[in-house]
């Protein structure tokens, strides 16, 4: 078969089996968009700027596990698209990036819309390619996808001048159906000595905890870590990034950690004398100050990515390998074990974790007149029974979500928790939307947040992706609001938004339907309309209470037994 | 402590900045990098002196090794190797200074390659603390200009940093 370059892009595609594509036309990709003209087989979607594009394609890829697909032209196009690339890379999400260049005869020459996009994206991808040969299109588009979406997934980018898709020239074309690279070889399979130890340390445990992360969701390792967890019967803690890979409603489950953990996961963090880590990265902001993280503890490390161990917090047993062989493997090992682990230990152990608990870290004022963010969350969940696809931006309302929106599956928690990017969610639940097109998918976000990608309410109308916007609207950027306040003497700078816009209206205007909440009797009648409505976007823009703060709170310097707890939550009182 | 990186790269546009791109966004040093093609042609060859405790090394060897077009790598400082390091100074030489730094360049075992009548032009290759000895020795009142390649090295025996 002899295809042209633009053919070839889109063939490839076919053949990789993709069915969404996010993209932006423009003069250096118009023999793609020709060449997409011609087929219905690769479904695009037209956003309204590629930032949009790649948040979506992200969203597609968190939600369903395949990689996510955007194109965009050079020069703008593609720094328009930088911003997402970095997002999915900092959360090591499968997706690939095509992106239109000037011909090869003048790259180099600034030329008209030209930017070095390989350099510029050069620190935040897994790997880039500049094609140059189009008889190269074929292999590299396969490598792009198998870079993608093996080891620790993350974006590839492949930058194609508009040179090699002119539809005049043609070449032979086959895709390649297996991918080898002699400098990449990803560890699939752990240590068998480094399992059987960490399996011994395990079992010898006295007050162990589980600390695992987004590893878990991405290597598809859920179920063998919730059978490992719960033949141990030892308390687990989940990352951002990890909430849904254990079911956020079981018992042995003890919140989120870290900066806005729950008071009893970072308490259990400091006391245990064993940490079994999995598929997380030991980010700052869940360690607090690394010099009295896990002060007793010896560190079990399984990751994937050799750099992630050891790159903080010094481990005592690596296992490097994927997730899913290796907690199976895991388990075998724990079953045919003589040791069993000491009952008396754990019995203690949950005693004081327990206690920990019964503080309620997570209490808010549910008698307010006003309305509270985590009540809406609160009710939220309820009503979908804990079932719905989440996206969130970033600031206050994300961590409420993750605090109050008990996720039981993995890959229905869709946030950016690496880059902390405003304006992820509502292109994120475009994309989760695309993928699960009969599922309920709400978007918690910011009044602040909302604005960074507002034009994707178009695309929501131009496919009718039925999503539900929950705009936690406070009147500030709260979580920056929050740390001015605690640290910075009140002094709320730059962080009161000024000309918000009538979000009903502007809602309306795009031809979604909106509603405005003022009352809290008015929440769950609200978020019960929003349910109904399963052919159009919705737009529910709640006015909360403006003062409310995220607790616990580990501020920067702080250790984990160092939190600050809710005003009127006394550590002192517990077991009491 | 100085380490030695010795790196095996796809022969590839782009590969060396994603290299010099890590040290600098992570913050490493690089005190040296050369690199040049190997007698397999796809392939490059890079030879990198670094410094940073054990954990940082550490790091700096796995970050290498993440980069998709490292094909292989070794810090051949840990093992017994050869390095060395090829240096040309140009150096005024005048009056009695001509006799001193000639004898000077013998003691080094150096080349003198290019004579005027005020300057020489000195070839010298050994380990780095050799050409630093060196420059000490003729005084940087009598140095013009120098130029090192960086340090190369290659590990003894039959070990080696082959695909
Ligand atoms: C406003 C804000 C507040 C935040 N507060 C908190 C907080 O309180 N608590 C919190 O936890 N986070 C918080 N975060 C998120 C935080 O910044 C990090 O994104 C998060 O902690 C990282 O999660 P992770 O360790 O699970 O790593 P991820 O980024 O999910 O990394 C996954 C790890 O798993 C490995 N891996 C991937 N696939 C596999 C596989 N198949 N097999 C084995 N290993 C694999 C990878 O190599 C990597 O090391 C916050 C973010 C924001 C924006
Ligand atoms: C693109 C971008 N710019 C700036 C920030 C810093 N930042 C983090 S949270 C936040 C405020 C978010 O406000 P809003 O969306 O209203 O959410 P709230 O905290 O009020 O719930 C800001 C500005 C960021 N994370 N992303
Ligand atoms: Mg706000």
């Amino acid at each position: 078969m002899e295809l042209s370059g633009g053919e070839i892009l889109v063939q490839c595609l076919i053949d990789e089996g993709v069915e969404y594509i996010f993209g932006y036309p423009g003069g250096a990709v118009l023999h793609i968009y020709d060449a997409l003209f011609k087929q219905d087989k690769v479904k695009h979607i037209l956003v309204r700027h590629e930032q949009g594009a790649t948040h979506a394609a992200d969203g597609y890829a968190r939600s369903s596990g395949k990689p996510g697909v955007v194109l965009v032209t050079s020069g703008p196009g593609a720094t328009n698209a930088v911003t997402g690339i970095a997002t999915a890379y900092m959360d090591s999400i499968p997706m690939v990036i095509l992106s239109g260049q000037v011909p090869m005869a003048v790259i180099g020459s600034d030329a008209f819309q030209e930017a070095d996009i390989s350099g510029i994206t050069r620190p935040c991808v897994k790997h880039n390619f500049l094609v140059k040969d189009v008889t190269k299109l074929a292999s590299t588009i396969k490598k792009a996808f198998y870079l993608a979406t093996t080891g620790r997934p993350g974006p590839v980018l492949v930058d194609i001048p508009k040179n090699l898709t002119d539809p005049r020239v043609k070449v032979p074309y086959e895709y390649p159906k297996t991918m080898t690279l002699r400098s990449y070889n990803p560890h699939v399979k752990g240590h068998r000595w480094q399992m059987k130890k960490a399996v011994d340390c395990l079992l010898e445990a006295k007050r162990p905890m589980i600390y695992t992360g987004g590893g878990i969701i991405l290597g598809e390792a859920s179920a063998e870590l919730t059978e490992l967890t719960r033949l141990l019967g030892y308390p687990i803690t989940n990352t951002l990034m990890g909430l849904g890979a254990y079911p956020g409603t079981d018992k042995q489950f003890v919140g989120m950690l870290g900066m806005h953990g729950t008071y009893e996961a970072n308490m259990a963090m400091h006391e245990c004398d064993v940490l079994f880590a999995a598929g997380a990265r030991f980010d700052d902001r869940i360690t607090g100050i690394i010099a009295e993280f896990c002060p007793h503890a010896k560190i079990i490390h399984i990751d994937i990515d050799p750099s992630s161990i050891s790159k903080n917090v010094r481990v005592d047993i690596p296992v490097v390998g994927e997730l899913k062989p290796v907690l199976t493997e895991m388990i075998e090992l724990v079953k045919s074990s003589d040791r069993k682990p000491d009952p008396v230990a754990l019995t203690n152990w949950w005693k004081q974790i327990d206690g920990w608990r019964s503080l309620d870290s997570l209490g808010f004022d549910r008698d307010a007149d006003v309305i509270k963010p985590q009540y809406v969350v609160e009710q939220l969940w309820e009503m979908t029974h804990g079932d719905a696809y989440i996206t969130s931006d970033v600031g206050q309302h994300q961590m409420f979500a993750a605090q109050f929106y008990k996720f039981d599956k993995p890959r229905r928690w869709i946030n950016s928790g690496g880059l902390g990017t405003m304006g992820f969610g509502m292109p994120a639940a475009i994309g989760t939307k695309l993928a699960f097109p009969d599922a309920d998918v709400y978007c918690i976000t910011g009044e602040a947040s909302i604005q960074m990608c507002i034009q994707e309410l178009a695309t929501a109308r131009q496919y009718r992706t039925a999503i539900k916007l929950v705009n936690l609207n406070n009147g500030y950027m709260g979580m920056v609001r929050q740390w001015q306040e605690f640290s910075y003497g009140s002094r709320y700078s730059q962080t009161y938004l000024e000309a918000l816009p009538d979000f009903v209206k502007l809602a309306e205007s795009y031809g979604h339907l909106g509603l405005r909440i003022d009352k809290k009797a008015d929440v769950r009648p609200a978020l019960e309309e929003a349910q109904r409505q399963k052919d159009r976007t919705i737009f529910l823009d709640f006015h909360i209470d403006p003062t409310e703060n995220v607790y616990p709170m580990i501020e920067a310097g702080k250790a984990h037994n160092d939190m600050r707890l809710a005003p009127g939550v006394n550590p002192d009182a517990e077991l009491a | 402590m100085s380490h030695i990186i010795s790196i095996l790269i796809e022969n590839e546009s782009g590969a060396l900045a994603r290299v010099a791109g890590l040290f600098s966004a992570r913050g490493y040093n690089i005190e040296s990098l050369t690199v040049a093609p190997t007698q397999d042609p796809t392939l490059s060859r890079m030879t990198l002196v670094t410094t940073g405790n054990p954990e940082i090394i550490e790091q700096i060897t796995k970050q290498l090794n993440k980069l998709i077009d490292v094909v292989k790598l070794i810090d051949i400082s840990e093992s017994t190797h050869i390095e060395r390091e090829l240096m040309m100074v140009k150096a005024r030489a005048v009056n009695g200074g001509r006799e001193e730094i000639m004898r000077l360049t013998e003691i080094f075992r150096g080349n003198i390659l290019d004579v005027t009548p005020t300057t020489y032009i000195i070839e010298i290759t050994g380990e780095k603390s050799k050409l630093d000895a060196f420059l000490n020795t003729v005084g940087e009142d009598n140095i013009i200009e120098v130029v090192r390649s960086g340090t190369t090295g290659i590990l003894r025996g039959e070990r080696g940093l082959i695909v």
